[in-house]
């Protein structure tokens, strides 16, 4: 048996401890929009927040979670680096399947929570662990850019 | 968003532009049962419109979402001819119905190919000025007055004259009883309200929050989670496990053994993972435990030496070759590749008593029933598919092996199961774009313009086993997409394919398929001929287009922004290439790439001119560039799937390399405005870009690279 603190809740799971927290939110508590890309942390797709620290849920065993913080991207529009980032994904665009981008939101969020106006350094090193293979980086750094100015959309034209 | 089976009835067939069926049916809704059929409460004027006496307006997708903007391309289509606002309607899985939602290009269900906005333009238009001419006609009914005094705006019909309002939701039922127009006119393309802009994508809202579902996200009660390991060896066969000790493991409830793969059945992944691996599964690999990359290589090497079947001649090109001041030839190889979509393969499915349930996502809904169907031996109408938006198509999903894996699985499993393929799995099971071996040659006059092309493909036939009638007269149109389409002016040109099948690995579509390799391999060529007439490769090429405006237009458009002729730092190149093909889209990439003294590559920008006739969203069509050249980038630097021991040799994201943010050019989109017949857009970035990297590597190095990946085949040894 384990609680953990996922989205705020107060959550008990008769998992094994070497259990990753990834089919923890998935399998058991039925949160699935944290999502299984790799398995082996190379693709971020399952990237939550324990407090506040982007982590690769697929191989975190759910006993490293036990008494931090859990943030899944299903809570993460209640932040305010995480609205902020949701609105300006919408409004460039960001988004074509749409599987990668809980972890590469969580990881943008996470970044802009830590440094309000990053650099393309910045914005290299915090996204990089996170794959999209529909190929959305061009728009995901403008994204990350526009949500820190935390501007309008600039006029797109055609 | 729900799938729903009705119980609608066909009136009428049109056939419409490559014998399109189009299902126009009336009354019967789905719920009828809870309605007096006298009055009914929906509106279904066709396969793709349900209008509800409240009004609310759904849009049912036949074809799929998977990041290209289907479930917003296709609604602007049909919402800017039924005369509603995007923000009026909702959309709705279609079902399985291999005739109502046929692709018209392929003549069954299916996404793919780049063929939906050049399929679906004008029947989807159709389907709306159909239920917006029928709408109308009941207010003109109502009213007692010409339905030419009547307009339609945002799902409201106004008597122009009185301004008496009429909302669709209070036309519904007098609509649904009124005859289906043969004939409706469409709209000028001038007056268009909604085609041509950069409307909002109606799929991104619930992809932000974690709340959209894919098929990996469904959770139907009660359901079990399995995993599976099928042999390393196409063609091999389980020989022994212990089972015992995966049953020992907490949560795992079944092992599944079929002849060539095994499934742990558990409460959850985890359990499902751990008991895979407890199996300690031991294989007879069978005939293909001996196979390696160089075996296949060297059976296309030899096909790749006969003569192949004749797709495009003009003139004598072997006799103008023989005469020609300057000869070139060359070989050109592609590896076979896989798709890595983001989503892995999963589908859930529920064997029951009476029928059979599943729940998947898939670019050829049809098919996932039909071998959901053939797999448990029910009939068709007893197998319910239920689609969820993709997570990634690519190609990988217009094959149904993991539904039919699924099925086989489900049916040994009491109750529903959900079947999880890890990313190891999916690489090393993948239906993999083929392995390509070209031959190609040129004569070049004293000028070093060309005189004759001649291009030998050899390669399997994805078409003769995924669409037999596609494959005719021993060609395949795909494999031949964009070599037959050359657009420079050369006086003697033959294409052939050879068709060559090396059934170590299955193969299938990739994004681009035959024409990213296709296009790699002319546009590398020409860019050749260019080096050895000691021309620019710009204005070589420029100078072949006389009798191709559009294409000329589009390569003078990229060159144009990207500033060819300028000066580039040390160490830089720059490439161009064309892509023209079946799609119809002319497409023109310049690259600029930074090459290491290690032998490192860097894309540092991409610029590319697109003119895919009619535009129905720009700002999808760029996304689709943008993400089509960041696919291209990989699998052109990275991409290849190897053999050994007839095993694939990656596995993972850390063997199989993927592109990312820190890697990312720029990349700049310049479209070409008109309203010609709107060509593909999924396929045609992938295509253009490993030519133009290739291009620009060779301006960089002077080395000419014939064989993808570019690997580490610029390291110094």
């Amino acid at each position: 048996m384990a609680t953990l603190n996922i989205n705020g809740r107060e959550v008990t799971v008769d998992v094994p401890a070497d259990m990753p927290v990834l089919w923890v939110l998935r399998d058991v508590v039925g949160l699935t929009g944290t999502k299984f890309g790799c398995g082996i942390a190379a693709c971020g797709a399952c990237t939550i927040h324990l407090d506040g620290n982007p982590t690769r849920s697929c191989v975190t065993p759910v006993s490293a979670a036990v008494g931090k913080r859990i943030t899944t991207i299903e809570a993460i529009g209640e932040t305010p680096a995480g609205k902020k980032v949701q609105r300006a994904w919408l409004d460039l665009e960001v988004v074509q399947c749409g599987y990668c981008q809980s972890g590469q939101i969580m990881s943008a969020t996470a970044l802009l929570a830590k440094r309000p106006h990053p650099s393309d350094a910045d914005i290299d090193a915090a996204m990089s662990g996170n794959i999209c293979r529909c190929g959305t980086y061009v728009r995901i750094r403008a994204a990350i850019k526009q949500a820190a100015r935390g501007s309008a959309p600039a006029a797109k034209g055609a | 968003m729900h799938p729903v089976s009705r119980r609608d009835f066909v009136v009428a067939l049109t056939s419409a532009g490559g014998g399109l069926l189009l299902g126009y049916s009336i009354g019967a809704p789905w719920h009828v049962a809870t309605a007096d059929a006298a009055t009914p409460l929906e509106f279904e004027p066709n396969a793709f419109i349900r209008i509800g006496t409240d009004g609310r307006v759904t849009l049912i997708m036949g074809q799929v979402e998977m990041g290209q903007g289907m479930f917003t391309s296709m609604p602007m289509l049909v919402a800017e001819e039924l005369e509603v606002g995007l923000d009026q309607v909702r959309l709705e899985h279609a079902p399985p119905d291999e005739k109502r939602y046929v692709n018209p290009i392929f003549g069954i269900q299916a996404t793919g190919g780049s063929t939906s906005v050049m399929g679906l333009y004008g029947p989807l238009r159709r389907a709306g000025a159909t239920a917006r001419t029928m709408l109308v006609a009941a207010a003109a009914q109502a009213w007692e007055v010409d339905p030419a005094s009547c307009r339609a705006h945002r799902g409201t019909v106004t008597h122009t004259p009185t301004g008496r309002k009429l909302s669709y939701g209070a036309l519904a039922g007098r609509a649904a009883k009124l005859p289906v127009p043969a004939e409706v006119p469409l709209k000028d393309p001038k007056d268009f309200k909604l085609i041509g802009t950069p409307a909002k994508r109606l799929d991104t809202p619930e992809k932000v929050n974690g709340k959209a579902q894919f098929a990996i996200d469904v959770r139907v009660p009660g359901v079990a989670i399995a995993t599976v390991a099928a042999s390393p060896v196409l063609g091999g066969k389980v020989a022994g496990l212990d089972e015992e000790k995966a049953r020992a493991i907490k949560g795992v409830r079944q092992v599944v053994k079929l002849d060539e793969v095994v499934a742990v059945v558990a409460d959850h992944m985890w359990a499902a993972k751990q008991g895979l691996a407890a199996l300690a599964i031991r294989w007879d690999d069978g005939p293909n435990a001996t196979i390696s990359t160089a075996d296949v290589v060297r059976g296309l090497d030899e096909a790749s030496q006969q003569p192949g079947v004749v797709a495009r001649k003009e003139g004598d090109a072997a006799a103008a070759i023989a005469a020609a001041t300057k000869k070139l030839d060359a070989v050109y190889q592609v590896p076979f590749l896989a798709h890595t979509t983001m989503e892995p393969p999963s589908c859930t499915v529920h064997v029951r008593k009476d029928g059979c349930e599943v729940w998947t996502s898939s670019q050829v809904l049809g098919r996932a029933q039909a071998t959901a169907a053939q797999v448990t031996g029910f009939p068709l109408e007893q197998v319910v598919v239920h689609n969820h938006l993709l997570g990634g198509g690519f190609g990988r999903k217009l094959e149904v092996d993991y539904v039919t894996q699924a099925v086989r699985i489900a049916k040994q499993v009491e109750g529903p199961v959900k079947v999880v393929w890890t990313r190891e799995e999916d690489v090393q099971h993948d239906v993999y774009r083929p392995y390509y071996y070209d031959r190609i040659a040129a004569g070049l006059d004293a000028q070093g313009k060309p005189t004759a092309w001649t291009h030998r493909i050899a390669g399997p036939s994805i078409l003769a086993r995924w669409l037999p009638p596609a494959f005719k007269d021993g060609l395949d149109v795909d494999a031949l997409d964009g070599a037959v389409h050359l657009q420079y002016d050369i006086p003697a040109i033959q294409i052939e394919y050879v068709r060559h099948e090396e059934p170590v690995l299955n193969t299938g579509f990739w994004r681009g398929v035959g024409v990213t390799h296709n296009t790699f391999v002319i546009e590398s060529f020409v860019d050749e001929l260019a080096a050895a007439a000691q021309q620019d490769p710009f204005e070589y090429r420029r100078a072949l287009l006389a009798k191709s405006p559009r294409a000329r237009a589009v390569l003078e458009l990229a060159a144009k922004h990207a500033g060819w002729g300028a000066k580039l730092p040390a160490g830089w190149g720059r490439g161009i290439a064309l892509m023209y093909s079946g799609w119809d889209t002319y497409l023109a990439e310049v690259a600029d790439v930074e090459v290491s003294k290690a032998g490192d590559v860097r894309v540092r920008r991409l610029v590319c001119a697109v003119d895919c006739g009619t535009v129905v969203n720009p700002d999808i069509v760029k996304a689709q560039i943008e993400g089509g050249a960041i696919y291209g980038i990989t699998g052109a630097l990275w991409g290849e799937i190897t053999l050994k021991n007839g095993r694939v040799e990656q596995s993972n994201f850390n063997n199989y390399r993927a592109l990312r943010m820190n890697e990312t050019p720029a990349i700049e989109v310049h479209l070409v405005r008109n309203f010609e017949k709107p060509g593909g857009m999924g396929e045609p970035g992938t295509a253009v870009t490993a030519p133009a990297l290739a291009n620009a590597i060779f301006a960089a190095t002077g080395k000419r690279l014939r064989k993808l990946p570019v690997g580490d085949q610029l390291r110094s040894a």
